[in-house]
């Protein structure tokens, strides 16, 4: 049964990435379009080359 | 939502937002549009590319979510140079006023909310794991070992999450006042300090995953509510920003565009034909006629001239006219109304929801039921105050209200989603319930049963060379009553005759030559009539007498099926308009009306409302104008279309966002549904209830079965609510 004194923290760490990876997607507003995000990875137009930084 | 720029998995994330805090300081004009085709990714990549390409537009980001494109533009470019290249490529494009967009800060606490419903749901989720292994036997250390470790995860999971039912609970027991969160909030901190007491004191029952799961739950049902809440917010921003107050002030010779705030009293204001009168004014030059019937139900145009007074609302018809301002802003007519609108005493401020019923009865049971248990067992284990606080804290838990927040906010957003996809929005929390409880229905005429655009009546009235002419004489004008009539000469496939010297008369008419004799076309006066009661235009060939065509108010699509579905639903109907009774008297008939008012001015028709609803009726306000937003306030529900005035608009609890008026009857129906699953749901939260508080005030309860009651209960509520799609 000792191992669980490594695997709870463990567990947790993962859990707790997972969690702040989320509040970074609320924080830079991923949720904003949902549609059109669906829809933006469908086009082609950037396929080749990245959208070049304005 | 208007400012920012979503993200796409592609790009890199960071970088753009520190883009849009740039931007944002920049001196550039931010412009929004309302784009209500786009709907696949090449409608995305074709306006972006087109508006990028557009000299002066620094970038343009199309949100298809909410069909909108937000463009940084150069100072000097307008709204109106962007809708012509969209409009080249195909796009309808409506312009919005990023001022009245302001769902920013709303969307904050939105975010807010998903973040502690986040942090609630994986310290649940991960304390219930581990009271899984407490509850399947695991002793001594091993248990002392998982509480600690729940202790952990829970308290300053709590802390983060519960802040919102806290604060709430503060400000209510700060008034005196009780609500939800007070239980609420007592049942989480006691339930939090009287486990991690018991933790210290290696005891077998600690109810952290209880608390944690009390949270999310609730804060599930806030959210739920917020979201719904901020739909309809943000589709009834949209609708107030697509008319963006302008006007054309003139300055000396220049005619410069501004906001209308910034009109003041005695400027010189041009007002084009086809545009509504931003102040109240007095016509210094040009003739034109004018729509009164948003502010006061007249179908027929009135003429304005030199020294007319006009007021705010109004719509001007054929000619362009220059107004002096005589008042603007907050003390126009169309302000003054509002006075109107806060002595409707409102029955809406005095309706209690069904959740505050609940509440009411609910907040101080449960306390008085708490305190008994820990009296009565404090008696009965001759004062063993731990194991009385801990079955005061175990009834707290179990009694707490976890189907209770849900029961409300899983229901209405299920139907207010439902009544949205039809066309509705319901723009006011206890807007359904109110809904639901209605049976006398009164309705407004002209904008609300009719759609405000003439139809002509006697076609057939007439021989095929007068039609001609009068084609020919209508084609030449705008005015709604002229192109009725081209419409419908053209369309029962007649061609104009040939005329000479076409020209309009703002105000007037149109008048030409026909084989040399002069032909008009217009108001009754000008070409020497009589006027009737009906709403009608003249035609005169020569010194003959003139004809009138005559026309009724075309009827909104869908409002026979409304109201016939209205009337077998038992509802009594009533129609009051502020228009001539010759018209209302046809419309009566024509729908089936027993109950029509004519010329009501717009404290009668609040009057008439307040009357109905002291003899005991729950009114259903149906109506657009400026001259119904008293009565749209004083009525115990109100609908109008999205086509009425901002004023009425923002009066009413619910906004029909189509043309069609047939959702009207389903929304009734689905109303009713709802308040009775809401009502179910309060009898399934009060029968777990029955249940468990035995158990718990006996001493039987243990976090298992706290665990038990509360998630079977919530799930069960949400499925019930669920029903209703």
């Amino acid at each position: 049964m000792g191992v669980i004194v490594y695997l709870i923290p463990i567990s947790l760490f993962l859990g707790g990435m997972g969690l702040i990876a989320f509040f970074w997607t609320v924080k830079t507003k991923q949720y904003e379009d949902p549609e059109g995000d669906a829809q933006r990875i469908l086009s082609d137009e950037w396929d080749d080359k990245p959208r070049p930084e304005e | 939502m208007c400012a920012q720029i979503a993200a796409c998995p592609a790009c890199a994330v960071a970088p753009s937002a520190e883009d849009i805090a740039r931007m944002s300081e920049a001196v550039e004009a931010r412009i929004m549009l309302s784009l209500p085709q786009i709907h696949c990714a090449a409608c995305i990549s074709a306006v972006e590319r087109e508006l990028s390409r557009t000299a002066g537009v620094n970038s343009a980001r199309v949100n298809l979510t909410l069909k909108r494109v937000s463009i940084e533009a150069e100072p000097d470019k307008t709204a109106g140079d962007m809708t012509a290249v969209l409009a080249a490529i195909g796009y309808e494009a409506h312009e919005l006023d990023a001022g009245t967009l302001r769902a920013t800060e709303t969307d904050k606490r939105g975010r807010e909310l998903l973040m502690r419903l986040a942090v609630a749901g994986f310290a649940m989720m991960n304390v219930m794991m581990l009271s899984v292994a407490i509850w399947s036997g695991a002793q001594e250390t091993t248990r002392e070992l998982f509480h600690w470790v729940s202790a952990a995860i829970a308290l300053p999971a709590i802390a983060f999450s519960a802040q919102p039912f806290f604060r709430s609970a503060w400000g209510m027991l700060k008034v005196r006042h009780l609500n939800m969160d007070v239980p609420i909030s007592l049942a989480i901190l006691l339930a939090s300090a009287m486990s991690f007491y018991e933790v210290t004191q290696g005891g077998k029952h600690a109810y952290f995953d209880a608390a944690l799961s009390l949270t999310f739950f609730l804060l599930l049902g806030r959210y739920l509510d917020h979201r719904t809440r901020a739909i309809a917010r943000s589709a009834a921003e949209e609708l107030a920003a697509l008319e963006v107050p302008r006007a054309e002030r003139l300055n000396g010779e220049n005619v410069e565009t501004i906001a209308i705030a910034e009109l003041a009293v005695g400027d010189l204001v041009r007002v084009k034909p086809g545009g509504r009168m931003p102040v109240d004014g007095v016509v210094i030059d040009g003739q034109s006629e004018l729509d009164r019937s948003l502010l006061t139900g007249e179908t027929v145009p009135v003429f304005a001239g030199f020294d007319t007074v006009v007021s705010a609302g109004e719509v001007n018809l054929t000619g362009p006219l220059t107004v002096r301002v005589t008042a603007a802003g907050e003390d126009t007519s169309l302000h003054r109304m509002a006075d109107l609108v806060a002595m409707a005493e409102s029955s809406k401020n005095r309706y209690t929801s069904l959740a505050d019923k609940a509440a009411g009865i609910y907040a101080p049971g449960v306390h008085l039921l708490a305190l008994l248990a820990f009296v009565g067992w404090l008696i009965v284990s001759g004062g063993d105050i731990r194991l009385s606080l801990n079955i005061a804290v175990a009834v707290l838990i179990i009694t707490c209200p976890c189907a209770l927040g849900l029961a409300v906010p899983a229901v209405t957003t299920a139907a207010s989603g439902r009544l949205f996809r039809k066309g509705m929005l319901i723009k006011d929390a206890t807007a359904l319930e109110r809904l639901a409880e209605v049976d006398t229905v009164v309705f407004d005429k002209t904008g609300t049963l009719t759609q405000g655009q003439p139809k002509l009546t006697n076609l057939d009235e007439f021989t095929r060379s007068d039609l001609e002419i009068a084609l020919a004489l209508a084609e030449a004008s705008a005015h709604p009553l002229a192109v009725s009539l081209s419409n419908a000469a053209t369309s029962a496939g007649f061609k104009p005759a040939k005329l000479v010297d076409l020209r309009e008369v703002p105000g007037y008419g149109v008048e030409g030559r026909w084989k040399g004799k002069p032909v008009r076309l217009g108001r009754a006066a000008w070409v020497g009539a009589q006027a009737g009661p009906q709403t009608a235009t003249y035609l005169q060939i020569g010194n003959a007498s003139p004809m009138a065509f005559t026309f009724n108010d075309r009827l909104r699509e869908g409002a026979t099926e409304a109201i016939a579905a209205l009337r077998a639903q038992g509802m009594s109907l009533v129609l009051i308009s502020g228009d001539a009774p010759a018209a209302v008297k046809d419309m009566a008939d024509r729908l089936g009306f027993d109950d029509w008012t004519s010329e009501a001015l717009p404290q009668d028709k609040a009057a008439r409302i307040k009357a109905l609803s002291d003899a005991g009726a729950k009114v259903l306000m149906v109506g657009d104008g400026l001259n119904d937003t008293a009565a749209l306030t004083a009525a115990h529900v109100s609908i109008s279309p999205a086509t009425a005035l901002d004023a009425a608009r923002v009066a009413s609890d619910i906004v029909l966002l189509g043309n069609d008026m047939s959702p009207m009857a389903d929304a009734t129906v689905i109303a009713r549904k709802a308040t009775r699953r809401i009502l179910e749901n309060f009898g399934i939260a009060a029968g777990y209830n029955m249940i468990a508080v035995p158990i718990a005030l006996l001493g039987f309860a243990t976090p298992l079965v706290a665990a038990l009651a509360m998630s079977a209960s919530s799930i069960t509520v949400s499925l019930n609510a669920l029903r209703l799609r």
